[in-house]
């Protein structure tokens, strides 16, 4: 019996003090999984990779005693090799927190890796609502935006300026799939119709045949569903085909600042869009485009996926924090960042749902004329914010499994 | 129906720049036994070569569609000089090695100074605008298109299989030393080839610049459709090469109408089909 206490105080005592040495650990190793070299580089890309660099700078973390590791990785669109090297990076290189992870087909897959070992995955750059929805797991934080809140956003304001008959052109991936699908509720919803969908392989370089069909369908508006370069030469060969002349309208589901700076004013102008941030909304988001941009290679002011992960990390930096120390435990990180209300100088104030929305307010903007526009990247002019709780999906109609509890 | 000969039409236009870009890569095949996979690298330069003359010297399209060709095909000629030649009589393998390698490093440079999504590159003010043909709206410059590749092709075609100059050359693959016994200079002919073949991709470069943005990867990623064009006309036959380029722009623009999901895979299929039943491609001979 005497041996059995003595036993149990030491066990007791063993594991306070390794209980306590956890709690003091001060590193973090911080992994930017992107696509570096792919039709999204511009959006995330090195750009995401600096984003992070200068979070982990203006944290103050390493005045406080921590030390924060930054790598990267190229990710080439291949949900394969994004998951080889997730599993590389939590497995050997002890990576705490992968960040952007653009690519909703990566980002599902990935989201399975950082589930089963439990590490953290901040997810600024992929689109699919699902990764929130019935994908949801206790150690994903999606970040930026969905394809939720952008077919709310910008199909909502479509339907209601008449445009309710629509014909999409898709990207054949999990990303083009769930805009479509989301947007297509949100226009039926509004008393809308869809007329048919063509869709194409991601990459594609050619849309003339796609926008034949769009064109011979007669639908009032034409739905981009997808992103990146595919995006911008839609947008540039519907001009050729006489498209917008003919009284169509295309609708940018999801169009970023590196893309209309890629297409130039004459051809962007007057597109609708929606994101949660562009770097001319206050005094705040222009200092810190200001020191993006001069540190950016291509002198790229920074696009929405940039600076979610910019003010993602912060974020998990301030539940690190609130923890003590790291506890390498992805599951008790992510639930600390919950309980945290977000504020920060890009996205400003906003909760974390329990399924691991991010909530915050979005914008839906309109590309200026290149007569209204003072300078390379003044693009958009703002004209309408949703506020976060209604721009995303509400928690009742979530398929979140872990609501469920 | 309408809708089928309107897809045959754009068809004709991706077939274009499918011939024009297989041309070029079996003129060099043919003649310097080289697989040129730098193919796609110089017809990106091609179209930023027509960027930069636009935005830094205010020379338009015109002029670029005849100096791209050149800048870019003395960039060629240089390449040849000095790394391409040394692998004469080696296997093709070193040739398609080095060429991939200077591929991917021009793209890493292009795309490090200008990103991925690519820059603008407006349709000339001359070629602006539409007919509509009924079944059609047919922009004007997808028109141009079609009939200037139709002409090169053509000419490029004539001169190396109908003029005293393109038997020198066809000579001086089969025999160069009989050839150089005869007075001609092989090695610079050989120089001049791959030269026009880069060209040739330049060219192709600048007619797509309107259409497609200027980008880094434009090329990389109709490289590999151009190579199964290439397989399956046969390796080195010009007539071939040009054939197969219009034909799978078509057949691909048929699968976009019928089957949208499978028209980047149709091509590859094919290319297995006829390597199956004709090895040597349908218009190549055996070697």
């Amino acid at each position: 019996m005497k041996h059995c206490i003595s036993a149990l105080f030491l066990g007791t005592a063993m594991a306070f003090a390794a209980g306590s040495a956890l709690a003091q650990d001060k590193t973090v190793k911080v992994g930017v999984l992107t696509d570096n070299s792919g039709l999204y580089s511009d959006l995330g890309g090195a750009g995401s990779t600096l984003a992070a660099q200068m979070a982990i700078e203006d944290s103050g973390m390493a005045a406080k005693g921590w030390k924060i590791d930054l790598i990267s990785a190229d990710h080439q669109n291949k949900p394969d090799i994004a998951t080889t090297i997730a599993r590389q990076w939590i497995d050997v290189e002890k990576v705490d927190v992968l960040m952007d992870v653009l690519n909703s087909g990566v980002a599902l897959a990935v989201n399975n890796v950082v589930k089963e070992k439990n590490s953290v995955m901040i997810n600024s750059g992929a689109a699919s609502s699902d990764l929130t929805n019935a994908q949801c797991t206790p150690n994903t934080v999606h970040w930026t935006y969905d394809t939720y809140m952008l077919a709310h956003s910008t199909g909502a304001a479509l339907v209601k300026a008449g445009g309710d008959t629509w014909y999409f052109i898709t990207a054949d991936y999990a990303f083009g799939a769930a805009l479509e699908r989301d947007t297509t509720a949100v226009v039926l919803a509004s008393g809308g119709k869809v007329i048919g969908s063509v869709k194409h392989p991601l990459n594609s370089s050619d849309f003339s045949s796609f926008l034949l069909q769009a064109q011979a369908s007669k639908a009032k508006i034409i739905g981009m569903a997808n992103a990146g370069g595919d995006t911008t030469n839609t947008i540039k060969q519907a001009a050729e085909f006489g498209i917008v002349a003919g009284g169509q309208k295309l609708a940018g589901l999801l169009l970023f600042i590196s893309d209309v700076h890629s297409l130039g004013l004459n051809v962007a102008q007057g597109l609708n869009l929606s994101a949660t941030f562009y770097w001319d909304m206050n005094d705040q988001t222009r200092a810190f485009s200001k020191r993006f941009s001069d540190r950016m290679k291509t002198k790229a002011m920074p696009t929405m996926v940039q600076a979610g992960v910019y003010s993602g990390l912060l974020h998990y930096f301030k539940a690190l924090e609130a923890l003590g120390g790291n506890p390498h435990d992805g599951a008790k990180e992510v639930a600390k960042m919950k309980e945290i209300p977000t504020d920060d100088t890009l996205f400003g104030k906003g909760i974390i749902q329990p399924n691991g929305r991010a909530l915050h307010p979005a914008y839906l903007f309109e590309v200026k004329k290149p007569a209204e526009s003072k300078g390379p990247w003044d693009y958009y002019k703002l004209i309408g914010t949703t506020p976060g709780d209604q721009a995303f999906r509400p928690l009742s109609e979530s398929a979140c499994p872990l609501l469920k509890k | 129906m309408q809708a089928l000969y309107a897809q045959l039409l754009v068809g004709l236009i991706n077939g274009s720049f499918y011939a024009l870009l297989s041309l070029g890569l079996a003129v060099i095949f043919g003649m310097l036994n080289i697989i040129n996979f730098a193919h796609g690298a110089v017809y990106m330069m091609g179209a930023f070569v027509a960027y930069f003359l636009l935005n830094l010297t205010g020379l338009g399209y015109w002029w670029a569609l005849l100096i791209a060709p050149i800048v870019v095909g003395i960039f060629g000629m240089i390449l040849e000089r000095t790394m391409l030649q040394w692998l004469t009589g080696l296997d093709h393998l070193y040739g398609l090695l080095l060429t991939f390698g200077m591929a991917l490093i021009i793209q890493g440079v292009f795309q490090n100074y200008f990103g991925s999504s690519g820059l603008p590159y407006a349709i000339p003010d001359e070629l602006k605008g539409g007919m509509n043909l009924g079944f059609m709206f047919l922009p004007i410059y997808r028109g141009w298109v079609v009939i200037f590749s139709l002409i090169v092709c053509i000419a490029t075609w004539y001169l190396i299989e109908r003029t005293r100059l393109g038997a020198y050359l066809r000579a001086a693959t089969e025999n160069p030393t009989l050839v150089r016994a005869f007075g001609v200079n092989v090695p610079r002919m050989i120089t001049l080839t791959y030269g026009l073949g880069v060209g040739l991709a330049a060219l192709a470069g600048v007619l797509s610049a309107p259409i497609n943005q200027v980008r880094p990867l434009m090329g990389a990623d109709l490289i590999i459709v151009v190579f199964a064009v290439v397989v399956i006309g046969g390796m080195g036959s010009i007539m071939g090469s040009i054939i197969t380029g219009f034909a799978l722009g078509v057949i691909e623009g048929l699968t976009k109408y019928f089957y949208p999901e499978a028209s980047n895979t149709v091509v590859f299929v094919l290319m297995v089909l006829v390597l199956l039943v004709k090895p040597t491609g349908l218009t190549g001979r055996a070697a």
